[in-house]
């Protein structure tokens, strides 16, 4: 079936509140306004308000309270409505939800799933434009996840909500119109990387909003004769670095395409683990393109400029080749 | 003064667990100088009425959610000595495996989450529990303890709010002992009225003599029963004052000792003992055999921490993720 | 200050390993003075010094491998007061060879040091170490020791020359009556110690060509040619327990015969001994390959980079000859020219060979 990014999401929200009465939705502007990029419209009229709530300008607030609802028995989905405004829930996040089940000894695991919209490329300027996904994933005691197609946006829900413990899922905003085929089977895990176009010549490594842009890059490499793979990591934290090695044994070159800012990047952690576990297996220095370090510009080609665009993938693919 | 309106068993009982509190932090405070408790050790010496009090007007259904200064609440609650001992000790016979230590005993035997050390942390968390509570149409309280510092973060406002507007089951219990760590109330804060604050939020207030164990027992026991009837939050303020140091790394430069000396002929302990003496309902010769039973139980509780074994290197990571 | 640094005893060595000092710090040592030997994959080899100074501090130490460049030792130059202890310089930059080349050259036995590198930064990719190995599929367990050592320093070599050098071949047939006449005259009389081979007469021609065609006396480095102003010519020796090797005579153009004799019967000696010295190794400007003893009429080399040239010979051979309308019958010799045609043509290749060819025919001028 044809559909978007966005009804995928809503799908998969619809089912899990229609199938589990643990599962409340959470956040600003979910309930009337029908959620702020539309994943819960309707659900305040199926559901309800005692399921479908409405919260005030509180991140820190809802996303402690989810933490609390979640210990409680409940199974929340808290939608914070981007990654921006998450930094003010960060501490909730980072010191009780991540922390928890550990500084108790292992009494207590925090069945959460925080959803957010992240990163740039709709000129919103320097506060509403980040991709901070790796803070996430530098964190021991949740997961991390970026579903970047339609299939990934309607199965990966399912999974976290079943995961005992607290579950960051990153929706990337230019995601949301995307269209595509959701075959029948559209289940997925919450563990691995996928190999999303099969090469023989070089690994691009990506995920989230970066993907589309990854496979535009291979097409256009295709077109020069050579044959990128194509890797979206999907679960951002743990790393599924064994898919990573694999591709690597094949092709011997890397580059890593990630919207977050160069230094202290995930794609930095993704190098690392490279260096690590496939130092004997590359024939190039591993490369990498990510988001120039700057405040994400207003103006539109300067926003461009800022963020990762096929042709500068290509182009870094052409110099870990030598062409 | 009124006459203590409890029989017998119930006041000695009062009277017992201050006791057991107070010689147990006597002696964390001998241990913490023999380096056998290490890191953060904040005592509760001088504020012991609040959670007495407190405590044995709540239900074992109810939620418990403390701070940093939770030695006593985890006692007074049902933790045995032993387990706490055993944490601060960092051996994995403690109530959280040696995992939290001082600041984090956890106890899911007796609904007691914490044991949080960011200030005013603890706060969304009971507005979650409340939340699932009340979505499950449990008839629970979630009392949550804090100090009057927390009152200025941001996640005391957020909670406040959700709770109030969300109408949800949490008991507020601001355990005001005048200073954020060395910084006076007054010099914190514009406005120094807590009930005032709080009650800016439409939520009933109350002040209560947090050094009387008998004020606060029957102030929590309104509180709870207004909570619990499903009227909404509540918020208590407990007049306190803590006679040691914030902690075991505090030198007390920001306060008098004239002042320290005057709070503590309001002594908890000294003032209880003797309103049971005068009513008949306590001889010397049984304060002193409470005592010494208190005194065996921390010897005990010592020695069974001494004896725990360490927790194996090799499981360090366990705990991190729910199996 | 002189910093002694390890030579490149020839164009396929990397690194050596330093067998032994011999000198010690305080000793004065003169030009040309062997001062160190130096295990490369080929041979035992006695380094000199190539200047005037006293030895100051060691720096490596017997037993110890290392890269090429590297210093060695230190000396004060004569009249250099000495210094404070040296400071370490840092050895040569390493050339960037992907990690994952290394390990395929490993596997196929690919000396990368041979390996033309085309990836990103001058770097040895698999790819190159690929195209560099012929074998296909991984080879069998690769022979150990020295000689397989050598084997794959040759074949390292050989490879690079066949990958880089366009090499074109001529042969010119060399009648010999004359220089056999002049050679049995020459020779009587002396005890066969002292005889003279014709291969002395060979190198002499071969290094008087060249003084009037440079372009085949040198080295191809770095995308230019570079003329050599002697004639070192390199005399290709096989070696006993297999293998080759071709050390220089040095000056071959300004040496006496009997002089040239006396030091080719050394080299073969050392050679085959195994103890040479480092210039003899990296000084070859150009090799000649005799391998008439063999029995066979012309040899086609492969030219040792990165000289740009090799001069062959076949075994001396009777021929009917036609000369001024009769059929005699002629001593002949095939002499051949392997050249780099990045740096001569057939044309001047083919002048060499005619003016070798006539030298031959004027042995009492060499």
């Amino acid at each position: 079936m044809k559909m978007t990014y966005r009804e995928a999401v809503r799908q998969a929200m619809h089912e899990a509140l229609a199938a589990d009465p643990r599962v409340f939705l959470m956040g600003e502007d979910v309930g009337k306004y029908g959620g702020t990029y539309a994943c819960s419209k309707g659900f305040l009229e199926a559901f309800g308000p005692e399921r479908i709530r409405d919260t005030p300008l509180s991140e820190l607030g809802f996303v402690g309270a989810g933490i609390g609802a979640a210990l409680g028995g409940m199974r929340p989905i808290v939608e914070v409505m981007t990654v921006n405004f998450s930094l003010l829930a960060l501490d909730q996040i980072v010191n009780t939800a991540a922390a928890l089940r550990h500084m108790s000894g292992g009494q207590f695991s925090v069945p959460l799933v925080v959803r957010m919209a992240t990163g740039a490329g709709r000129q919103l300027a320097a506060q509403h434009s980040h991709s901070l996904e790796n803070w996430y994933a530098h964190v021991p005691g949740i997961k991390v996840l970026a579903p970047a197609t339609i299939i990934d946006a309607r199965g990966m829900l399912g999974p976290a909500l079943a995961d005992p413990d607290p579950v960051v899922i990153f929706e990337h905003a230019l995601l949301y119109n995307l269209e595509g085929e959701l075959p029948d089977d559209w289940r997925c895990d919450i563990a691995t990387a996928a190999v999303r176009r099969a090469g023989t010549d070089v690994s691009l490594i990506t995920y989230g909003g970066s993907l589309p842009k990854a496979l535009a890059a291979a097409e256009q490499l295709a077109a020069e004769s050579i044959s990128a793979e194509v890797i979206d990591l999907r679960v951002l934290r743990p790393l599924d670095t064994a898919t990573l090695a694999a591709s690597l044994r094949k092709t011997h070159k890397a580059v890593v395409v990630d919207e977050g800012w160069k230094s202290g990047s995930l794609a930095a952690e993704v190098m690392a683990c490279i260096a690590e576990q496939c130092f004997f297996d590359l024939d190039a220095p591993v490369a990498r393109v990510c988001s120039e370090e700057v405040p994400i510009p207003y103006a539109k080609h300067m926003e461009e400029a800022a963020l990762p665009q096929p042709g500068k993938i290509v182009a870094a693919v052409r110099q870990v080749l030598g062409k | 003064m009124n006459p203590v309106p409890y029989d017998k068993n119930f006041a000695r009982k009062l009277l017992f667990d201050m006791l057991r509190i107070r010689r147990m932090e006597e002696k964390c405070a001998e241990l913490y100088g023999a380096q056998k408790i290490r890191g953060f050790l904040h005592l509760y010496i001088g504020e012991e009425a609040c959670a007495v009090g407190a405590l044995h007007a709540l239900a074992p259904a109810d939620n418990i959610v403390a701070t940093y200064r939770e030695h006593g609440h985890a006692l007074v609650r049902g933790v045995s000595m032993d387990a706490i001992m055993a944490e601060m000790f960092g051996k994995a016979a403690g109530c959280s495996r040696g995992r939290g230590g001082s600041m984090h005993l956890f106890d899911a035997a007796t609904r007691f989450f914490g044991g949080n050390a960011i200030v005013g942390g603890g706060l969304p968390l009971a507005v979650g529990f409340g939340l699932a509570d009340k979505l499950q149409k449990r008839q629970a309280v979630t009392a949550v303890f804090f100090g009057e510092g927390a009152m200025a973060e941001g996640a005391f406002h957020e909670s406040m709010n959700l709770a109030a507007l969300w109408q949800l089951p949490v008991l507020f219990l601001c355990e005001n002992n005048l200073y954020a760590m060395g910084t006076a109330l007054g010099r914190s804060e514009a406005q120094t009225d807590l009930c005032a604050k709080a009650a800016s939020y439409a939520v009933p207030t109350l002040k209560a003599d947090g050094m009387d164990v008998v004020a606060v027992h029957e102030a929590v026991k309104l509180a709870a029963a207004h909570v619990r009837d499903g009227l909404g939050p509540f918020f208590l303020e407990l007049q306190t004052y803590r006679f040691r140091a914030h902690s075991m790394f505090d030198p007390e430069l920001y306060r008098d000792k004239a002042e320290v000396e005057e709070w503590k002929t309001r002594g908890p302990l000294h003032t209880f003992s003797a309103r049971l003496k005068a009513e008949g309902k306590l001889t010397e010769e049984e304060f002193l055999a409470f005592d010494a039973k208190a005194n065996a139980e921390v010897q005990a509780a010592v020695d069974f921490a001494e004896a725990a074994p360490w927790e194996p290197v090799d499981e360090l990571l366990k705990d991190v993720h729910t199996p | 200050m002189i910093e002694f640094k390890l030579p490149s005893l020839g164009a396929d060595m990397d690194e050596g390993k330093l067998l032994e000092w011999k000198v010690s710090p305080g000793d004065t040592v003169k030009k040309g003075q062997v001062v160190a030997i130096v295990d490369t994959s080929k041979a035992a080899v006695d380094v000199e010094i190539w200047c005037d100074g006293v030895v100051q501090e060691l720096l490596v130490q017997p037993g110890e491998t290392v890269p090429v460049g590297t210093v060695l030792a230190t000396l004060t130059a004569p009249g250099e007061a000495a210094g404070a202890a040296p400071v370490r310089p840092e050895a040569m930059p390493r050339r960037p060879i992907t990690p994952a080349a290394r390990k395929r050259a490993k596997e196929l036995g690919v000396d990368l040091d041979a390996v033309a590198a085309t990836g990103p930064g001058g770097a040895v990719t698999i790819e190159d170490v690929e195209r560099a190995s012929d074998i296909v599929s991984p080879p069998e367990a690769p022979p150990q020791g020295k000689a397989a050592e050598m084997r794959k320093a040759i074949a390292a070599a050989m490879s690079r020359s066949k990958r880089e050098i366009p090499h074109y071949y001529l042969s010119e047939p060399v009648p010999m009556r004359c220089a056999s006449a002049w050679l049995a005259k020459a020779n009587e009389g002396r005890p066969i110690t002292t005889r003279l081979l014709m291969a002395a007469l060979q190198l002499k021609a071969v290094a008087r060509a060249l003084k009037r065609f440079p372009e085949m006396n040198g080295f191809f480095r770095d995308g230019a040619f570079q003329p050599a102003a002697a004639a070192h010519i390199g005399v290709a020796i096989s070696l006993r327990q297999g293998g080759l090797i071709a050390p220089a005579i040095h000056d071959v153009g300004d040496k006496s015969l009997e002089q040239l004799m006396r030091d080719l019967t050394d080299l073969v000696k050392r050679a085959r001994a195994g103890s040479l010295r480092s210039s003899e190794m990296s000084d070859p400007t150009i090799t000649v390959t005799n391998l008439g003893e063999q029995g066979v009429a012309a040899v086609y080399g492969v030219i040792y980079p990165p000289q740009v040239a090799l001069v062959g010979f076949g075994r001396i051979s009777e021929r009917p000859w036609a000369e001024n309308g009769v059929v005699t019958v002629m001593p002949v010799v095939t002499a051949s020219l392997a050249a780099d045609h990045r740096v001569s043509d057939g044309h001047r290749g083919a002048l060499f060979l005619a003016e070798l060819r006539d030298l031959m025919q004027q042995p009492e001028s060499l």
